[in-house]
């Protein structure tokens, strides 16, 4: 109160006197330039995140009817949801194969992080540049390449094929989950690496040795010093894998075929050829808050490992 | 040198490319003895150590622990535990749990595993820690955990990598001491790796001195300090005047050298044997030279000058002494006794020096 005080008569002072209880004030308070630090960031968020989300909750209240909303306020659109078995299914379909994704990902990931963390000693940049190298392409490119790789008459079909291994091409590894996991994991494997890269490249060297000074080979040494540090590095990496897949719809829909279908696509069709945009804002209000769910339940699952292990 | 040693390190040498970090360097260690590697950073202290540690591998030689060659041994396979330059305390485990860390081989039952815990919790004075996390101990704490966590191993040598180099100076001295009865209740070998001669001095029953790679002496502490063989431990152990000379004569069992800035030099023959016309290097401890006021007729072991500067250091003085014709000055301690330092550092300019034959050391010049 006192400051506030003291500014504002400064405030009133001669010329120079504003910019200076300004400087003054910014000197003094840690918070204030926290914040102005953050607040084109915080406005961006505000004014593109936080908004279109309340206005999907507002039309997720609304009914379609013929080509206007109904703008009475109600919740048949979630039960709509709940009453047809294919939605809740879809979704809930949609959990687990991204799950499997991050899963996939991340297992795939790590020891491509180990390696650049701890055995490559000289350009390093290198490495991770080429790590994102994918990224260079377009994501519908990348999709439509595995559709080549996985397809009836694929790279690996006739491959397997030319090699004799196989006799009718495989039909099992497109149009399916697996090739929705494959492509996805694939499309996704940077932002699994660079995180757990970061984790692994943090952990101070003599850790490891002192764990071997205690006794421990290289495979307990892993599972008691080097996994557990760069767990953060393997959660952020689940979640940033985990998080966006769920609501694609370009893969499955590519390579997907009919069991591949995932959340997104029901969402999509029903802005697109559905024509209901109240349904399908409840179909992606309820997504979101599934997958903030199943973020929970996934950190309080490694919170509880944390406690087992420990 | 101990005829049965326990650690034997033969002939090994360390290299990193073209640089020799460690180079044939060979030292036995006796059973129970608490060693010091005494060097300057960079002479390859550590690089020995953790070569003993087994975390790098001799590039030539041997070593043998217990009578064991240990170059096909990993490190956790090693009878030895090694406290760490910066503790190497696990960030993501508590107190009790850093302690543990090497009993799970041990398959120890819950109540067997807590007594060993809170034994080794006591012997480094920190009952009831046990569930502190790592990120909230002192320097100290994390200096006394990283003890006790391999201490409980029971290792047949216990390595310390500068293990007092993070803790503030009050501290280090209390630690010295608590280190060192430590060491003689438990009867560990102790190889300790410290770059601070004074640390080294007051821990160990005997120092080996390195620079570039090489040991240069080893020795127990009262013998590098009273009588180095070469410059460099001189001069690297505690504060030593040089003098550069010339024997002038060897008769009636005494060695008469011209020196400069101190004129003649006497000393026993009996320890030396160079003779008349050696180059020599005359080495002179400042607590040995004993000052006083006036200009007195000279003699041998004397000296003449005017004081130029000095560094109250409370306990004691160090008085700088200028001699006639020379820039560089003679250094001079004197203990604070009854105040005589304080007043020795602003009274009388002109002062005589002294100094008895046994103080002088007689080095070859490198």
């Amino acid at each position: 109160m006192k400051e506030q005080t003291l500014h504002a008569a400064e405030a009133g002072s001669p010329p120079g006197g504003l910019r200076e209880g300004v400087r003054r004030a910014f000197l003094r308070h840690e918070w204030l330039r926290a914040y102005t630090l953050v607040s084109p960031t915080l406005i961006l968020l505000i004014v593109a995140m936080a908004a279109p989300i309340g206005v999907l909750v507002g039309l997720s209240l609304w009914t379609q009817s013929g080509m206007e909303f109904d703008r009475t306020l109600t919740l048949a659109n979630y039960e709509t949801f709940f009453g047809k078995k294919i939605y809740p299914l879809v979704l809930w379909r949609s959990i687990q194969i991204s799950a499997l994704v991050a899963f996939a990902t991340v297992l795939l990931a790590y020891p491509l992080a180990y390696f650049i963390a701890f055995h490559v000693q000289r350009h390093k940049m290198v490495w991770l540049i080429l790590i994102t190298l994918p990224f260079w392409t377009s994501y519908l490119l990348r999709v439509f390449a595995w559709k080549l790789i996985l397809g009836y008459n694929g790279v690996v079909n006739s491959g397997l094929t030319t090699l004799g291994l196989i006799e009718q091409p495989l039909e099992f590894i497109l149009y399916n989950v697996t090739a929705v996991v494959i492509t996805l994991a694939h499309a996704w494997a940077a932002f699994a690496i660079l995180p757990i890269y970061v984790s692994l490249e943090k952990i101070d060297r003599s850790l490891i040795d002192a764990a071997h000074d205690l006794g421990e080979g290289p495979v307990m040494t892993f599972l008691r010093v080097t996994l557990p540090l760069s767990m953060p590095g393997v959660i952020a990496a689940t979640l940033l894998v985990f998080i966006p897949t769920v609501g694609d719809y370009v893969t499955p829909k590519l390579v997907g075929g009919t069991t591949g279908i995932m959340i997104g696509n029901l969402i999509q069709s029903a802005f697109g050829r559905g024509a209901n945009w109240p349904m399908g804002a409840a179909i992606a209000v309820i997504s979101m808050l599934m997958v903030t769910l199943a973020v929970c339940v996934f950190l309080g699952g490694v919170k509880g490992l944390k406690k087992l292990l420990a | 040198m101990p005829d049965e040693a326990f650690i034997s390190i033969l002939d090994v040498s360390k290299h990193f490319g073209p640089v020799k970090a460690v180079d044939r360097v060979s030292i036995n260690i006796a059973q129970g003895e608490f060693f010091a590697l005494l060097g300057p950073s960079g002479c390859g202290k550590t690089t020995l150590l953790r070569m003993l540690a087994g975390f790098e591998a001799p590039t030539l030689g041997e070593i043998y622990i217990d009578d064991q060659p240990t170059a096909s041994m990993p490190p956790y396979q090693r009878p030895v535990n090694m406290v760490f330059q910066n503790y190497a305390i696990f960030p993501h485990l508590n107190v009790y749990q850093n302690i543990a860390f090497g009993l799970r081989k041990e398959k120890l039952s819950r109540s067997d595993l807590d007594a060993r815990v809170n034994e080794a919790l006591a012997l480094i004075k920190l009952e009831g820690y046990g569930t502190r996390g790592a990120n909230e101990l002192s320097g100290g704490q994390r200096q006394r955990v990283a003890l006790a966590r391999a201490l409980i191993k029971r290792p047949k040598v216990l390595l310390l990598d500068e293990p007092l180099g993070a803790l503030d100076k009050k501290l280090r001295e209390q630690m010295q001491i608590e280190l060192r009865q430590l060491q003689k209740s438990v009867g560990i070998t102790f190889v300790f790796v410290t770059h601070d001669q004074e640390e080294a001095l007051t821990m160990s029953d005997r120092i080996a001195v390195m620079s570039e790679g090489h040991v240069l002496e080893i020795g127990s502490p009262e013998g590098l300090y009273e009588r180095p063989r070469t410059r460099f431990v001189a001069d690297f152990i505690g504060t030593m005047n040089f003098f550069e000379g010339r024997v002038r004569a060897r008769e009636g069992g005494k060695i008469a050298v011209d020196a400069e800035r101190v004129g003649e030099v006497q000393v026993p023959a009996d320890d030396y044997d160079f003779n008349a016309g050696d180059t020599v290097v005359v080495a002179l401890r400042p607590e040995n030279i004993r000052m006083r006021p006036g200009r007195p007729d000279l003699t041998a072991n004397m000296a003449h000058g005017t004081m130029s500067n000095a560094a109250y250091l409370g306990d004691r003085a160090h008085i700088y002494v200028q001699t006639e014709g020379s820039e560089q000055p003679i250094l001079v301690a004197m203990q604070n006794l009854d105040g005589a330092a304080s007043s020795a550092t602003h009274g009388e300019r002109s002062v005589a020096l002294q100094w008895s034959e046994q103080a002088v050391l007689l080095l070859r010049p490198e």
